[in-house]
């Protein structure tokens, strides 16, 4: 079940005006560019259903962008869009509308391979058939509890439904196994560790040794959030956009407050920029002291797991001084921030950062002499630099298989481009590699909070309200798992009408067995600690 | 390697020495919002109607806060025109509502807990806060509270999360699977009524729905020490009133009961 990355194709830059040109050459009339929302994206309408698979394919293999999702809505026809990022160029759009009457799509997953489980996603929750896709059925919504044929995202359905007791209660069981002589698998979860890893299911295949088919079984914290926040004020979606995923509260809730301020023409004040870079930055340094406390844990070495969490503690209550709240929850709001700080508050933060990364350097140094430590992460559930862009792995993942990636500098938000940070990132793309782009990045961190903090200047903190209108906007954020996008859109009514969060985790949980199969099975929760997941901000 | 030894010597017991003694580090809890005194009823309703999840409401000139519903957006304490009083306790949990007070499980178990912790719907916040609880900074073995991996050693299932649709089944199961005595506490506003998530095609809006709970821990998420609490109430083993201020307690028809240990 390796999935054998296809030979590197010859891969061109292009700025926006190129890439108009190439896509008007190579399609002709069958795609046409629109300038829907204007701002800096390029938007591709695909006019013939038939030119969507050599469209995507030439942006994903040839004009070297990243695939970043899929956005389904429902109006008065399917409107499909498909997301890429341009390293040259930012954002990228290729629309498809088809009549509500349609039920089958063509898959772009064999040529863009990311694709594949947000089909997968869109055929369960829409409905949807993706011709051409090999694999479809039982994924968000689990075949044993329910019904088939319900399509939760449609308009028509009430989110309000609870109507459980009508709904199947059987067993699951795998439609596919490994057979040979030996073979067997071991099911791990839902509810394991103890309770106190995440919720998700594990089907490990082996047939002796070496795990040779893993396939993670998601969505069992599948809560609906893009469908309940639908009607919904955007105040109410607010706090569904910060608590869906507390571990990178203040992203996603950031990702959100910026669609929301695109959508409405919202100018944020500086003031607050630099402010919500500090906290993006204290978030992002507290999630990584946590991944790494993992990664001690994994491996069994005490001390060293102690010293991780002492230090993920100490940010979470220098968290909780600073802003009221352990995991900055209450904080983001459209068009600013909700409360200031003073001088005094900021530089008992700035002290805080400096102990934690003072801990966190002694940390590394002592890590780095440990040979039993380093040979279980050394060569360890390695992803190629081809498997990583294939795949298109996120974050600090992605980064440690060598993809120099993060939108904090592609496509700057919150002022981020007036800072100076390094993108860290290695090749090797082992256990090890990872763990040390995630100490590299914490220092980078740490670094952001200081320099934001000491370029605070004095001024309003929140734009003045303005009337809500029938707009749609893209918000996105380097979360500290990797790139997360919120889409947004306002219906006429001034609620959402639809809501769409671009999950970063689970992009990186569908790379996962990459990493996992041909190692041994005592490797599993290692590699598992390594990617640093989380199963609640995948599933929504 | 030797130094790792040396390193774990060298800093010491950093344990909290909670509870035997306060813990009043800055950030070890959010604290929580208590019932305020305004001056006149149009004040306490102004004030009730920041709050997104209906958590506060007027009582004449008294606004009073339900800690079962908050879910910590702190709308009622900064940018607010009618600010609420909040405090820094932890020592919030309470029997659940439908179950009255808990009974602890006495002596045997006093300092032997075995607890099973289940994700049904977490956001990840709650589940950490309950990792916390094995930080050496509040290090629960010292008290004889343990996280077990398997239900047939448990005697408390810890669940956190509005019972996911898809994690109805694993938890049950667990339930069952636990020897009697048992006791279910349910932490998180989440897990006790739904939360954001309240009750919807896919939510069963808060553990009481599926499973009786025995005690309640609000909060969005319950800081590790309002956890902790929660635990040695369910032990037998804390002394105090889970409840602070006796003045704010809720009162019994709309809320937790007030837990008196003996
Ligand atoms: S913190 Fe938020 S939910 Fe809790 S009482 Fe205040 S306004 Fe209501």
């Amino acid at each position: 079940m390796t999935v054998s990355p296809p030979p590197p194709a010859q891969q061109r830059m292009f700025d926006t005006t190129a890439l108009a040109t190439e896509v008007a050459r190579r399609f002709g009339t069958a795609v046409t560019r629109t300038s829907e929302n204007g701002g800096a994206a390029s938007w591709f309408v695909v006019e013939d259903r038939s030119a969507l698979v050599p469209l995507c394919r030439f942006l994903f293999s040839e004009a070297g962008c990243g695939f970043a999702g899929m956005i389904v809505e429902e109006r008065n026809e399917w409107n499909l869009r498909y997301l890429f990022l341009n390293p040259g160029c930012g954002w990228v759009y290729c629309i498809l509308r088809l009549p509500l009457s349609t039920r089958t799509v063509p898959s772009i997953s064999v040529p863009v391979h990311p694709a594949d489980w947000y089909e997968r996603e869109a055929e369960d929750l829409f409905g949807l058939t993706f011709q051409g896709h090999p694999r479809l059925g039982d994924f968000v919504l689990h075949d044993q509890v329910w019904q088939e044929g319900l399509t939760p995202m449609r308009k028509a359905f009430d989110a309000g439904q609870t109507q459980f007791e009508l709904r199947p209660q059987q067993d699951w069981r795998p439609t596919l196994v490994v057979q040979d002589p030996g073979a067997f698998a071991m099911p791990v979860g839902p509810v394991y560790e103890g309770g106190i890893g995440e919720s998700v299911h594990f089907l490990l295949e082996t047939v002796g040794e070496d795990v040779i088919r893993a396939v993670p079984r998601l969505f069992y914290n599948y809560r609906g959030v893009e469908k309940i926040a639908e009607g919904k004020s955007l105040w109410d979606v607010l706090l569904l956009a910060e608590r869906f995923s507390a571990k990178s509260a203040f992203a996603h809730s950031l990702a959100y407050c910026q669609a929301v301020e695109t959508a409405l023409h919202l100018e944020t004040p500086p003031r607050a920029r630099h402010l919500r870079v500090a906290l993006s930055e204290l978030e992002r340094l507290r999630h990584h002291a946590g991944v790494i406390n993992g990664i001690c844990r994994s491996t069994a070495l005490a001390v060293s797991e102690s010293h991780a969490a002492i230090i993920e503690e100490k940010l979470l209550r220098a968290s909780a001084a600073f802003s009221g709240h352990r995991y900055l929850f209450g904080l983001n709001t459209p068009g600013g921030l909700r409360r200031d700080f003073d001088s005094e508050a900021t530089s008992a933060l700035l002290r805080s950062v400096d102990d934690a990364l003072q801990l966190l350097e002694r940390l590394e140094q002592r890590l780095s002499y440990s040979s039993s430590f380093l040979d279980r992460l050394e060569d360890v559930g390695v992803v190629s630099p081809a498997s990583a862009r294939h795949l298109n792995l996120l974050g600090p993942v992605g980064r440690a298989s060598g993809l120099r990636r993060d939108v904090r500098r592609v496509c700057p938000y919150s002022g981020y481009q007036h800072f100076q940070f390094q993108v860290a990132h290695e090749e090797e793309g082992d256990g090890y590699a990872r763990l040390r782009v995630l100490f590299a990045e914490a220092r980078q961190s740490a670094s952001l909070i200081h320099q934001a903090i000491e370029t605070l200047e004095p001024g309003p903190l929140c734009a003045d309200p303005v009337p809500i209108r029938a707009a749609a906007a893209l918000g996105w954020v380097e979360a500290p798992i990797g790139a997360a996008g919120h889409w947004v859109s306002f219906g006429r009514d001034g609620t959402i009408e639809r809501y769409r969060i671009l999950s970063p985790s689970f992009r990186n949980w569908m790379g996962l067995h990459v990493a996992v199969e041909d190692f041994a099975f005592q490797d599993f929760p290692i590699i598992l600690s390594t990617f640093g997941l989380s199963a609640t901000e995948c599933d929504r | 390697m030797s130094f790792w030894f040396w390193h774990g010597l060298r800093n010491g017991i950093q344990s909290t020495r909670y509870p035997h003694a306060p813990e009043t580090a800055p950030g070890v809890t959010p604290g929580r919002p208590v019932d305020t005194q305004f001056s006149s009823a149009e004040e306490a309703a102004e004030a009730a109607a920041v709050c997104p999840t209906g958590a506060i409401h007027a009582e004449s000139a008294r606004a009073v806060v339900d800690l079962r519903k908050c879910i910590w957006c702190q709308r009622c304490r900064f940018g607010c025109p009618r600010p609420l009083h909040w405090e820094t306790s932890h020592t919030w949990a309470a029997g659940s509502a439908a179950r009255g007070a808990a009974s602890p499980l006495g002596s045997p178990f006093g300092h032997s807990l075995h607890v099973m912790v289940v994700d049904a719907g977490d956001c990840g916040a709650c589940l950490n806060e309950v990792k916390q609880l094995n930080n050496p900074l509040y290090n629960i073995h010292r008290l004889g509270i343990f996280f077990t991996p398997t239900p047939r050693a448990a005697d408390v299932l810890l669940v956190v999360g509005p019972v996911s649709e898809n994690m109805k089944g694993p938890l049950l199961k667990t339930y069952e699977a636990m020897p009697e005595p048992k006791r279910v506490l349910a932490a998180g506003t989440c897990a006790i009524t739904g939360g954001v998530f309240g009750r919807s095609f896919m939510s069963h809006g808060g553990v009481p729905s599926v499973l009786p709970v025995d005690l309640e821990i609000p909060g969005d998420p319950p800081p590790p020490l309002a956890i902790l609490d929660a635990l040695l109430l369910t032990a037998g083993r804390a002394k105090h009133s889970t409840l602070s201020n006796p003045e704010t307690a809720p009162s019994p028809d709309h809320g937790p009961r007030l837990v008196k240990l003996p």
